[in-house]
């Protein structure tokens, strides 16, 4: 019998591949090779989902965000309600409260008017709920075919209001780790209306604004130590990054993470995992382990994490590692995704 | 859910795992065949709650880990052609050919897309009539009937611009290829259950008598993958070796009769080559001449350079459960998920892929890998 060997390919590294969009390792990979060289500063290399600035007396935060997603309508939202929420989202994961947003359009020549009306529409209607106005943007057209309808990029400024740095150096040991609802729901929402999926069931969207949520919480003095809202790559990749910049161990239950029958039955019939769908209105919160079942009864006060529970602790450990302890009893490394999740063959 | 939660149920699982404990009483190497049954052990630490004696080695049944380096060539190569969409699952559009994957080659320019069903490539077919539409076909007996449906659906609807670069594979010969190694070191098999789903498990007989071997048709959940390992493990210290069916819910002696069928009218038996094991006679499935129009490898007549292997990867060692994958040079280093050298370093399934995680188990001091996962 011949044994077969492996041959070295090419590294994929001379070209941009779509994983390096997935918020993965590759994408982690680009940002530390590219970018993180190109502008090294203080504010950037923190690395948190948006930048903490102080100014004669200002603590601010700053972020941005652009949103290429297909199809631009699904259920339960629209690319414009993800410009929004998904900034707002931002600063409020840095602890701070929105104070106002940019809007800039890349229109692909051809684009229907009723489609930018309804999506600028469902952009206003966001901005309201969230109490942030849009102050400044900017539009450009392109040639048909060089994209893909439309695409938006929205960025942000905010008012710190965490009274300490919100960020993973901030997590200790013995801090217990809440998410604030059923995971899931926007990854497989998107991919339910992609082109040859078609499932009884119809999974929502769940995207939405985070920051009362999160401003319940400051005003009821938990001690926040670090939260993430859980978009691409999910859960698993948000408690990784957090993890391996901690350099302290993470450990959840499997049996606690919520997910909704109707996302656990389209990631089953799909060979996806939950934990590394995108949601667009959920985040995962470290708080002092005092504090957690105060901080748990605040967040189900609040509609957008109505459904929040505890799913883990924090260790003692150099690895930066996070372990899942599974339904059947058995632990396993929950690993950072590697480029896009893939569906499996059998 | 149901049909689910019922065999994930936590207590049932620590049961099944105590009768495991009490009926072992020697060290006993047990192979996994499937990946998808890889893909359950690994995802939930099944490993951790098996005795010491039981050692469980993965098979070869990873579609994409099999696949041979000439046909991913063959399919870039195709997809590289202009007026080609090409066409796969997603896990097989990440391994690596000779030189780059059909993700590189999408990123080039080439129009590969990702199909959950053989049978969405027939509307692409409908929907581009001025496109060849070409689906690489990989997988066992368990994706071969829908593959077979979708040639027969085009045939009878007279879709001209539509093919298949078939690469099945059948995973009886594959054992008895395995069992015939001199260095092989399976004691019992957990036969693919899914496979069985379509063919049923009577061919398994004469291979359990030649090779003295018992072989366990099971499921796929953590209580199914829990009752093979014991009825195997009941066998081995009973000194018998049978063909049993843990996975009696889905599958029947002679299988899928009608799916049977259609694979035979549109596919015929032929030999292939497993990337990591070699030639293996009669393992393979081709498409009948009668089809030979949706036949990709004759409708795009291709000459591809020889693939070469390097001799640093030992994949082929590991799918045939000689090696672990920490016995590679490469292993953690030069291969690994984001970078792979080989197959199983890409696919979920793949025990490469899986052992990479354990590794960063063992870093961490946490005895989570039993003696099962750790090696010999």
């Amino acid at each position: 019998m011949a044994y077969l060997s492996c041959p070295v390919p090419r590294p994929a590294t001379d070209r941009i591949l779509l994983a390096h969009g997935g918020g993965g390792r590759l994408t982690n990979q680009l940002i530390e090779s590219v970018f993180l060289p190109a502008f090294s500063n203080a504010a950037l290399d923190s690395r948190h989902d948006g930048a903490m600035l102080s100014t004669n007396g200002a603590r601010l935060a700053m972020t941005t965000d652009t949103y290429v997603v297909q199809p631009l309508i699904f259920p339960g939202g629209t690319i414009g309600d993800l410009a929004v929420n998904g900034t707002v989202n931002d600063l409020a994961m840095c602890g701070a409260r929105p104070f106002a947003l940019s809007a800039g359009f890349v229109l692909e020549e051809g684009l229907s008017m009723e489609t930018l009306r309804t999506i600028v529409a469902s952009m206003a209607k966001a901005a309201r709920v969230a109490e942030v106005p849009i102050v400044t943007g900017d539009t450009k057209v392109v040639d048909k075919g060089k994209g893909d309808q439309l695409f938006v990029n929205t960025a942000g400024i905010g008012v710190l209001v965490a009274p300490n740095p919100v960020a993973p150096e901030s997590i200790r040991p013995g801090d217990a780790v809440l998410v604030s609802g059923d995971l899931g729901a926007h990854g497989i929402a998107i991919l339910s209306v992609r082109e040859g999926l078609n499932f009884e069931g119809v999974v929502y969207s769940d995207t939405a604004p985070l920051w009362p949520a999160v401003e319940a919480l400051f005003e009821a003095g938990i001690e926040v130590h670090c939260l993430r809202d859980l978009t691409r790559g999910g859960l698993s990749s948000a408690l990784n990054e957090i993890a391996s910049v901690a350099q302290l161990r993470i450990n959840v239950e499997e049996t606690l993470i919520p997910v909704s029958d109707g996302v656990r039955g389209a990631c089953e019939l799909l060979g996806l995992d939950p934990l590394y769908v995108a949601n667009e209105g959920r985040f995962v919160a470290f708080v002092r382990e005092n504090n957690a079942n105060r901080a748990l009864e605040i967040l189900r006060s609040q509609t957008v994490s109505a459904g929040a529970l505890r799913i883990g602790t924090v260790h003692e450990n150099p690895s930066g590692i996070v372990i899942l302890r599974t339904r059947v009893g058995g632990n396993r490394v929950l690993d950072m995704l590697s480029g896009e999740q893939l569906p499996r063959i059998c | 859910m149901k049909f689910l939660d019922e065999y994930r149920d936590c207590a049932a699982v620590q049961q099944m795992a105590q009768a495991i404990r009490r009926c072992t009483t020697r060290p006993w190497t047990l192979m996994e065949v499937c990946g998808g049954q890889t893909h359950t052990i690994v995802k939930t630490g099944l490993q951790d709650l098996l005795p010491e004696e039981i050692t469980l080695v993965h098979g070869p049944g990873c579609p994409v880990c099999v696949t041979p380096l000439a046909m991913i060539d063959r399919a870039i190569a195709i997809a590289q052609l202009p007026g080609v969409i090409l066409c796969s699952f997603g896990d097989m559009l990440r391994v690596p050919g000779s030189t780059e994957s059909l993700f590189d080659a999408k990123a080039s320019g080439a129009d590969v897309r990702i199909v959950y069903s053989p049978l969405d490539v027939l509307h692409l077919a409908r929907s581009n009539p001025k496109r060849e539409v070409v689906f690489f076909a990989v997988g066992f007996e368990t994706t071969a009937p829908a593959n077979a449906m979708a040639i027969w659906q085009a045939a009878r609807e007279g879709i001209q611009n539509m093919s298949m670069l078939v690469s099945h594979v059948l995973v009886p010969p594959a054992m008895e290829a395995i069992l015939s190694s001199p260095d092989c070191r399976v004691q019992a098999f957990l036969a693919a259950g899914h496979v069985c789903v379509v063919m049923g498990f009577e061919e398994y007989v004469p291979i359990s008598q030649k090779y003295r071997v018992p072989i366990v048709v099971t499921g796929f959940e953590p209580l199914d993958l829990l009752e093979g390992v014991r009825m195997a493990v009941a066998q081995l210290e009973s000194g018998r070796f049978e063909v049993e069916n843990q996975y009696v819910r889905a599958v029947h002696g002679s299988g899928n009769r009608r799916a049977q069928e259609r694979i035979a009218e549109v596919f015929e038996v032929t030999q292939r080559a497993w990337r990591g094991i070699g030639e293996i006679p009669s393992s393979g499935l081709r498409v009948r001449e009668a089809y030979r129009r949706f036949d990709a490898e004759s409708r795009f007549v291709i000459e591809i350079g020889r693939a070469e292997e390097s001799s640093e990867c030992i994949a082929g060692l590991v799918l045939q459960g000689l090696r672990k994958p920490y016995d590679c040079p490469a292993f953690g280093t030069r291969c690994t998920p984001d970078t792979p050298l080989g197959a199983p370093m890409v696919s979920s399934e793949g025990a490469c892929a899986a052992y990479f995680h354990f590794g960063r188990h063992n870093k961490d001091g946490i005895p989570i890998v039993s003696s099962a996962a750790s090696g010999n």
